[in-house]
């Protein structure tokens, strides 16, 4: 029998707690799409992404309306463009971008991901294509994200896309930057990127997964938050218990939808990606949780200490709830996306560096930030750089999605509405790094990289 | 997990306390032959709430229809009427 507690605890945390599911994501390979014929492999991939996913967005309307567990996005995944492109006798690769995208537009999600090349160890000629097509495609369409895996544990950093990723990055906000560079916003660069990530910009279907799959991305700062207020001044394992209580709780929601989504599409399930992300709206901030756990702001000395508690203890509270997980898993610090890191960056209590650090301990990494449009290129090449070594040298994942602003300087905002947010450009150090990014090759693995 | 979906579901009421609330949102029920399983009723800092176990295995509704007309019903009467799936409950509550 259900509690009255309970009862009225679960709905406090649907009803003032923002509780939801951030993505319900289809994962769907298109090897079978390759054909030498660039117009033949892109209505292959239209047919199939259509017929798989055309009822994907009206079965997540229909269990957000029973279960009345509201579901934020509708998304797909598809197999890496440069594998599925490869055959093909294109000599650029943004049809297969707009393919991608008339697909999401006729079945009704949000975004498609996987306009994707993994070059960590080295670039294929169709990496190289579909790398340089990114700026072009991002300025083409609108629900297309593109990813780049250039570093893993395994293989080091490839620093010759690392280069290049600076420079694509640069262009891709030149062709957007009528709309304040929005074609950055949908453009991560991976160290080690999940090969099952529901979460945009960095979703793809990996090589080593089935012919389709529900993977799902759970959310949830605001119930987090609201548990730790009721233990006020208690000590931190109180608070890292609190915490993994309601990441639980969190995470059986995304369970029960991930089951009931993929028996009602004939889907197997995937994974549950048990990762807290935040939305602009306010009680929905990961930068808020930190700042009960005791910082005046988030930024403050201390911040990673409690970030890297707060990331474990999701972890622990949520790998008990689901019987699958994978993707990025951790807490998100997004900084345009996120109400409370919206603040600290505006009043200056938190830096790049500091997000820098704080990516030592969480998932994703430098992330939707905006910085002013005349950074160099090499510059932002040395953040990428610096951002891979974390994760390649940590054995996680870490990324980049940061985003130069056309004609914006610091103290300028930027506006995307909706999930992005906004946010106030931030100060970049601008000592030089071009030496170093210029050097070019490749950083080798890791010493422990070699478990064999 | 288990995933067989439950025909039975959990109704919450919340507002001011009035005459006739429980003839009225029984009366709805009764209509769709939803049979009311258990009902339990509290002043939660000075709210009337009202939590009701219901079984829609009979009903000739389901559960997405009869949670439309239980927010019209409680539009009409001034009160917060809404309904769950019990298979929520038993997710986020029991291992």
């Amino acid at each position: 029998m259900i509690t009255d507690f309970e009862v009225l605890e679960t709905i406090k945390m649907f009803q003032e707690q923002h509780l939801d599911v951030r993505t319900v994501t289809m994962g769907i390979s298109l090897t079978d799409c390759a054909d030498s014929n660039p117009s033949i492999a892109c209505g292959k991939i239209y047919d199939k992404v259509t017929r798989y996913a055309m009822e994907l967005v009206r079965v997540c309307e229909d269990i957000s309306r029973e279960y009345r567990i509201p579901i934020i996005n509708k998304r797909i995944s598809v197999t890496p463009i440069s594998i599925v492109a490869a055959t093909s006798d294109a000599s650029d690769y943004i049809g297969f971008a707009q393919a991608l995208d008339r697909a999401a537009m006729t079945c009704g999600v949000d975004f498609i991901g996987g306009f994707s090349a993994l070059v960590h160890k080295g670039y294929s000629e169709s990496d190289r294509k579909l790398i340089e097509s990114i700026p072009e495609s991002l300025a083409a369409t609108s629900l297309v994200c593109s990813s780049v895996n250039l570093a893993s544990t395994r293989t080091g950093i490839n620093m010759n896309a690392v280069s290049q990723m600076g420079q694509i990055i640069s262009k891709t906000a030149q062709r957007t930057a009528d709309q304040d560079a929005i074609g950055c916003a949908k453009l991560v660069v991976f160290a080690n990127a999940p090969e099952d990530n529901p979460f945009m910009a960095g979703a793809f279907h990996g090589v080593g997964e089935a012919e389709c799959v529900i993977n799902v991305g759970i959310s949830g700062p605001g119930v987090i938050k609201t548990a730790l207020e009721s233990v006020r001044g208690e000590d931190l394992g109180v608070v890292a218990e609190t915490i993994k209580r309601s990441a639980f709780k969190i995470t059986r929601v995304g369970e029960l939808v991930a089951q009931i989504a993929s028996k009602r599409l004939c889907v197997p399930f995937g994974i549950i990606d048990l990762s807290l992300a935040p939305t602009p709206s306010v009680g929905d901030s990961v930068a808020r949780i930190l700042e009960e756990i005791g910082l005046q702001n988030c930024g403050a000395w201390g911040t990673t200490a409690a970030l890297a508690m707060l990331n474990d203890a999701v972890k622990k509270g949520g790998t008990m709830a689901s019987s699958f997980v994978g993707g990025l898993s951790g807490a998100f610090i997004p900084v345009s996306e996120d109400e409370g890191m919206i603040e600290a960056a505006a009043n200056g209590s938190i830096t790049i560096e500091k997000l820098e650090a704080m990516t030592c301990v969480c998932s994703v990494g430098l992330d939707m930030i905006a910085i002013p449009g005349d950074t160099p290129p090499e510059i932002i090449s040395g953040m990428i750089a610096d951002e891979m070594a974390i994760g390649t040298f940590n054995n996680k994942t870490t990324a980049v999605r940061i985003i130069p602003v056309p004609g914006k300087g610091v103290g300028d905002v930027v506006e995307y509405g909706g999930l992005l947010g906004h946010a106030p450009i931030m100060r970049v150090n601008t000592s030089s790094c071009d030496a170093f990014i210029r050097r070019g090759g490749r950083i080798p693995a890791p010493i422990h990289s070699m478990r064999n | 997990m288990n995933t067989k979906e439950q025909k039975t579901a959990v109704m919450t009421v919340v507002g001011n306390d009035a005459v006739g609330i429980i003839a009225r949102i029984s009366g709805l029920l009764f209509q769709h032959n939803v049979n009311i399983k258990d009902i339990t009723q509290t002043i939660l800092e000075d709210t009337f709430t009202m939590i009701m176990m219901v079984d829609l295995s009979s009903a000739d509704i389901d559960i997405k229809d009869l949670s439309e007309e239980l927010n019209r019903l409680g539009s009409e009467i001034h009160l917060s009427i809404s309904i769950w799936h019990t298979d929520l409950f038993h997710a986020m509550h029991r291992i």
